[in-house]
C-alpha cells in the first residue's frame, strides 16, 4: 500500500515535472473566422520557435472576449471590435491588434445549382428576417435570371454562440435594411428571427454541407476547403461581387484613416470591385503583461506575424493587411507593456 | 360467445407477448447497431498517427490525437485521486460507522450528487477550480470528474461492504482486533473485488463526459505538460471534431469514438465478467 | 494484533469527558470512525456548495428578472434581456418525446426479462441493456449527427408527413435536426435505466399475486398487465422519474442534434435548444456579468427540476421495494 501511494506521488511529480522546462506557454482562445490562419501561424512559429507553444482555440469571438476580460487566456482574438463598454468592464486593458482581411460568404446547398448565386442587400436581409422564405422568390430569381431555383423552403443557418462573424454578418444587414436595423440590429449574438443554429464557422459549415436547401453565412476559407458553393453579393455601388482576395483587398482599401485604436468596420465599403461583407480580425492583447516572458514571446510573435505571418495568408485566402496598417501596429507594439 | 372471447384474449396473449420479447431485442440491437457503426467507421479510421500525432491546423488534414488521449488519461488519474479516496472512505464509514440520522443525509445527499447534470457540475467546477486562479487546467477538469466519480464509487463500496458476512467481522473481533483492524484486515479485503469494480465502473462513467471539461479542461492543440494548463481530452475533441465540417476531422471522430467506446466497454464488461465469477462465491 | 489488555478495556462501557476521547483516541477506532466522518461530510460539503455557488453566483439575474425569468420569451444578449421559456420548453418537450418512446418500449421489455424469458437470458440481456447505459453520451451524439440526422431528413420525416401530416407535430420544414431527432437520441439513452429498475421491480413482485391470477384463469398477459405491473407500478413510475431526470440533464447528445435555436414551436421538426445544452454552447463566452448569471441561474433551475424528480423517484422505488417484501 505504502509503496504504491509512494508510486503515485512520484508519478505525479514527474508530470508536474516535466512541464517545468523553459517553454514558454500562452493560450488564447477566439474567432473561428481566422482559425485555419491562425492555426497555422502559431504551428510554423512554434517549428521556428519551439520554446514558445501559443495554444489557440477557435471557439468563437464572444468566448474569446469574455475569457480575456476574465483574465482566464493570454490573448483572444475576435472579428468584432470590443465595444467601449466591453472594454469599461474589462479587468485588462486591451489592445487591438488587426491580423489579416476576410470575408464572410453567403454558402448554400441547393440541388440542381452548382454555378454562383447573385444575392441583392434586399434578399439577404429578407432571408434572415424569415419574409423570403423560398428558393424561388422573386427577389432571388429576379437577380438570377436563367438558374433554375426549387420552390423548396430555404434553411436558414447562423451561429449558435456569440460570433464575430455574426457581429460582420449582421453589421452589413444593418447597413442595408433598416428593417433589421430596426427589428434585430448588429452584434454578435443576435436576436435571430429564423434559422438553425451551428457552433463555430465549422458548425456552420458542417451543417451547410449536410443540409440540402440550406444557405449559411460562412468565411471564405471555409467554402473553399470544404467546397461548398457561395454566391455574388450586391455591392454598395449595385454591382454583384464573388469575394476574394481582390474584392477584399478593394474593401480595406476604403479604410485609410484607420483610428488610432483600430477599430473599424469595412462592411458594406463603397467601390465597385470592393466586397461588401469583409472585415479586419483582430488580436486581443492585455496592455499589461505582468509575465516578462509571455510578454516577450507575444511582442515577437506579433513583430514575426506582421512580417512573414503575412505571407500565408493568401494561401488560405486572406488578404493581407493594407502597408499603412502594418507600419500603424508595427509603432504601436511597444504600447504592450 | 365466450369460446371468441377464450380465443380473443389467448390471440392477445401470444401477441403481447411477442410484442415484449421485440421490445426486448430492438433495445438490444441497438447497442450492436452502435458498436457495428462504430468498429466500421471507425476502424478504417484507426491509425498509428491516430495515437502518436498531435492535430494539425484547422483545415490540413493528417494529425492524430496523441495529446487528447494523454490528456484524457491525466484527467482520469486526476479524478481517481479526488474522488475514489473520499467515495472509499465514506462507503466504510456507512457501512461501518454510521450514526442513523447522518448516514441517511449522507446516503441522500450522495444520491443527490448522483443526479446533478454533469453540465451544472461543470460550472461549479469553473466557478471553484477556474476563476479564482485565471486559467483553465488540466486540474480543474480533473475535480469535476473526480466529484463526479464520488457517489458511483459511494454507492458500490457500502453495497459491497454490508455484504460481507457478518460472522467474518465477529471472527475477527473473537480474535481480539479493534474495529478499524477488522475493517482494514479483513472486510475491506474480503469485499476488495466489488469495491475495485465500483471504482472501475465510476472511471469508466467519467471517462465518455464531456460537458463538464468544456469549461475546465477547455482544449488544447499541444500535448499539456504538467497539471496546471489546459488540455485536449478524447471526448471534447470528438465533439468538436464531429461537429465540424472537415470530412478528416468526421474520420478522427469516428475514430476517437472507436477508443473511447473500447475503453468504457472493456472496463464494463471485465469488471462485470470479474465481479460474477468472483461474487458468488461470496454470495453476493 | 495489539495488546489483548486494551481490547478487555473497550468491552467497558465508553467513558464521557475530552480526556476519555483522548484515551479512545489511541485505540485507533475513534481515528478510523473520525476520519471516515470527515470524508462523508465532504461529500455534504462539496454538494452545499454546488447550490450555494449556483444560488450567489445567479444573483444579478434574479435579481433583475424575478419569477419572469421562467416566462420570458426572449433571450437576447445584445440588449441583455434574459427569459428561460424557450429552453424550458425545448427540455419539456425533448424529455417528453423520449419518454413516449422510452416507456412503452421500455416496459415491455423489462416485462418481456422479467416474466417470460428464463432467468439466464434475461440476466444476459440485462447485462447487454446495462452496456448501454455506459455508453458515453458524446457517442450517441456523434450517432446522431451522422445516423439518425441524415434518416430524420430523407426518410422518417417524410413518412411522419405523409401519414400524420395533419397534426401540427409534424408540420413545418424538416431539418432532420430538431426536438424530434433530439427526442429520439435522448429515448435510447434513457430506455436502459427504465428497463433495469422495471426489472428488478417487478422480480420483487411475491409470486403468489401472479400464480393467483394465473389460477383464476388469467392468460400470462392478462395476469403480467392486470396484476403483476399494477403491484409493481409506483416502483415503474419511479423508474420514469429516474429516466426523466436523466433525459433533462442530458447535454452533448442534444446539443449535437436539436439545431441550437431559440424557438418556441408546435412543430416536432422545429430545431430548439434545452437548458443543459444552451448553457454548454453559451457558457464560455457570455460576456458581461448578467449573461453569464442568467446562464447559471438556468443552470439552478435545472439542478432544482433534476433534484426534485430524483428525490420522488427515490421514494418510489424504495416504497415499492418495501411494499413487495410485505406481501
Amino acid at each position: 500500500m505504502k509503496r504504491n501511494i509512494l508510486l503515485v506521488c512520484l508519478l505525479l511529480g514527474l508530470a508536474a515535472a516535466v512541464g517545468a522546462d523553459s517553454t514558454v506557454l500562452l493560450n488564447a482562445a477566439g474567432a473561428t473566422f481566422p482559425a485555419a490562419i491562425y492555426t497555422k501561424w502559431f504551428d510554423v512559429y512554434h517549428t521556428q520557435h519551439p520554446s514558445a507553444q501559443i495554444n489557440y482555440q477557435p471557439v468563437g469571438s464572444g468566448a474569446g472576449i469574455r475569457q480575456l476580460a476574465a483574465g482566464t487566456v493570454d490573448f483572444g482574438a475576435s472579428d468584432v471590435p470590443m465595444t467601449d463598454e466591453q472594454l469599461a468592464q474589462s479587468k485588462v486593458k486591451v489592445l487591438h491588434f488587426p491580423t489579416v482581411l476576410g470575408a464572410v460568404v453567403p454558402s448554400y446547398n441547393v440541388a440542381g445549382v452548382s454555378g454562383d448565386l447573385n444575392f441583392t442587400q434586399k434578399a439577404l436581409a429578407g432571408i434572415y428576417l424569415g419574409t423570403i422564405t423560398k428558393w424561388n422568390d422573386p427577389e432571388l430569381t429576379k437577380a438570377n435570371p436563367g438558374v433554375k431555383l426549387p420552390g423548396d423552403d430555404i434553411v436558414v443557418i447562423h451561429r449558435s454562440e456569440g460570433s464575430g462573424t455574426s457581429f460582420i454578418w449582421t453589421d452589413f444587414l444593418s447597413k442595408v435594411s433598416d428593417d433589421w436595423k430596426n427589428k434585430v440590429g448588429k452584434g454578435a449574438s443576435p436576436n435571430w428571427p429564423v434559422g438553425l443554429g451551428g457552433k463555430g464557422n465549422d458548425g456552420v459549415s458542417g451543417l451547410v454541407k449536410q443540409t440540402p436547401n440550406s444557405l449559411g453565412y460562412i468565411e471564405l476559407v471555409y467554402a473553399v476547403q470544404n467546397n461548398i458553393a457561395y454566391g455574388k453579393v450586391q455591392n454598395a455601388a449595385g454591382k454583384f461581387v464573388k469575394a476574394d482576395l481582390a474584392g477584399v483587398t478593394a474593401a480595406a482599401a476604403s479604410s485609410k484613416d484607420m483610428p488610432d485604436d483600430f477599430r473599424v468596420s469595412i462592411t458594406n465599403a463603397p467601390g465597385a470591385a470592393a466586397y461588401p461583407i469583409s472585415s479586419f480580425t483582430w488580436l486581443l492583447i492585455p496592455a499589461q503583461i505582468p509575465d516578462a516572458a509571455k510578454r516577450d514571446t507575444i511582442k515577437a510573435f506579433l513583430k514575426w506575424m506582421l512580417a512573414d505571418g503575412q505571407g500565408y495568408n493568401e494561401g488560405l485566402t486572406y488578404a493581407k493587411l493594407p502597408q499603412n496598417v502594418i507600419a500603424k501596429e508595427s509603432k504601436a507594439i511597444s504600447l504592450i507593456q | 360467445m365466450s369460446r371468441l372471447n377464450l380465443i380473443w384474449r389467448k390471440s392477445l396473449n401470444v401477441l403481447m407477448l411477442t410484442l415484449t420479447g421485440v421490445a426486448a431485442l430492438l433495445v438490444v440491437s441497438v447497442l450492436f447497431l452502435i458498436l457495428g457503426y462504430l468498429l466500421w467507421n471507425g476502424g478504417k479510421s484507426l491509425n498509428w498517427a491516430f495515437f502518436t500525432q498531435l492535430p494539425k491546423p484547422v483545415g490540413e488534414s493528417g494529425g492524430g490525437m496523441a495529446n487528447a488521449i494523454i490528456g484524457s488519461l491525466k484527467l482520469l488519474l486526476l479524478a481517481a485521486l479526488i474522488g475514489l479516496p473520499i467515495g472509499l472512505l465514506t462507503g466504510v464509514y456507512l457501512a461501518e460507522f454510521g450514526g442513523k440520522t447522518f448516514s441517511f443525509i449522507t446516503r441522500y445527499t450522495t444520491d443527490l450528487l448522483n443526479g446533478v447534470p454533469s453540465i451544472v457540475i461543470g460550472i461549479f467546477a469553473y466557478s471553484v477550480a477556474v476563476l479564482p486562479v485565471k486559467h483553465f487546467s488540466t486540474f480543474a477538469g480533473g475535480f469535476a470528474l473526480g466529484v463526479m466519480v464520488i457517489p458511483i464509487t459511494v454507492r458500490s463500496t457500502e453495497e459491497f461492504l454490508r455484504a460481507v458476512p457478518g460472522t467474518l467481522r465477529e471472527g475477527a473481533m473473537a480474535l481480539g482486533a479493534s474495529k478499524w483492524r477488522t475493517i482494514a484486515t479483513v472486510v475491506l479485503p474480503a469485499a476488495k473485488g466489488g469495491i475495485i469494480t465500483g471504482m472501475l465502473l465510476s472511471l469508466a462513467r467519467v471517462a465518455g463526459e464531456t460537458a463538464p471539461l468544456l469549461f475546465t479542461a477547455f482544449n488544447n492543440m499541444y500535448s499539456s505538460p504538467g497539471w496546471g494548463q489546459p488540455t485536449a481530452s478524447l471526448p471534447v475533441v470528438l465533439y468538436t471534431y464531429a461537429s465540424g465540417p472537415y470530412d478528416d476531422w468526421h474520420r478522427q471522430a469516428w475514430a476517437a469514438g472507436l477508443v473511447l467506446l473500447a475503453l468504457v466497454l472493456v472496463a464494463n464488461v471485465g469488471t462485470r465478467l470479474a465481479l460474477s465469477r468472483g461474487g458468488a462465491a461470496r454470495g453476493v | 494484533m495489539s495488546s489483548t489488555a486494551t481490547t478487555f478495556d473497550s468491552a467497558a462501557p465508553p467513558e464521557a469527558g475530552p480526556r476519555a476521547f483522548i484515551r479512545r483516541l489511541r485505540h485507533g477506532d475513534e481515528v478510523a470512525h473520525t476520519i471516515t466522518l470527515v470524508f462523508a461530510a465532504s461529500i455534504l460539503l462539496v454538494t452545499s456548495t454546488i447550490v450555494y455557488e449556483l444560488w450567489t453566483n445567479s444573483h444579478l439575474s434574479r435579481a433583475k428578472f424575478g419569477w419572469n425569468f421562467l416566462w420570458t420569451r426572449v433571450w437576447d444578449p445584445i440588449f441583455d434581456n434574459y427569459g428561460a421559456l424557450p429552453y424550458i420548453y425545448g427540455t419539456l418537450v425533448t424529455s417528453a418525446i423520449a419518454l413516449v418512446i422510452a416507456v412503452p418500449l421500455g416496459l415491455a421489455a423489462a416485462t418481456f426479462l422479467a416474466e417470460l424469458a428464463p432467468r439466464r437470458i434475461s440476466d444476459g440481456i440485462a447485462f447487454l441493456i446495462d452496456l448501454l447505459a455506459a455508453v458515453p453520451s458524446v457517442i450517441y451524439g456523434l450517432l446522431g449527427i451522422f445516423v439518425v440526422v441524415p434518416l430524420m431528413r430523407t426518410v422518417v420525416g417524410p413518412v411522419l408527413k405523409r401519414t400524420l401530416g395533419f397534426l401540427p407535430f409534424f408540420q413545418g420544414p424538416n431539418y432532420g435536426v430538431g426536438f424530434l431527432t433530439a427526442g429520439i437520441v435522448l429515448s435510447i439513452m434513457v430506455v436502459p435505466f427504465i428497463i433495469s429498475v422495471s426489472r428488478e421491480v417487478l422480480l420483487t413482485v411475491p409470486r403468489d399475486q401472479r400464480e393467483a391470477a394465473l389460477a383464476l384463469g388469467a392468460t400470462r398477459w392478462e395476469a403480467t398487465w392486470k396484476v403483476v405491473v399494477p403491484w409493481a407500478r409506483t416502483g415503474i413510475l419511479g423508474s420514469v422519474f429516474l429516466a426523466l431526470a436523466r433525459a433533462l440533464g442530458e447535454t452533448m447528445a442534444v446539443t449535437m442534434v436539436i439545431g441550437n435555436a431559440t424557438v418556441i414551436s408546435a412543430s416536432l421538426f422545429s430545431p430548439g435548444n434545452t437548458i443543459a445544452s444552451t448553457i454548454a454552447s453559451q457558457f464560455t463566452e457570455a460576456s458581461g456579468d448578467l449573461y453569464l448569471s442568467a446562464l447559471i441561474e438556468l443552470g439552478l433551475v435545472l439542478f432544482l427540476i433534476t433534484f426534485i424528480l430524483n428525490g420522488l423517484a427515490r421514494l418510489l422505488i424504495v416504497a415499492t421495494e418495501r411494499g413487495g417484501q410485505h406481501a
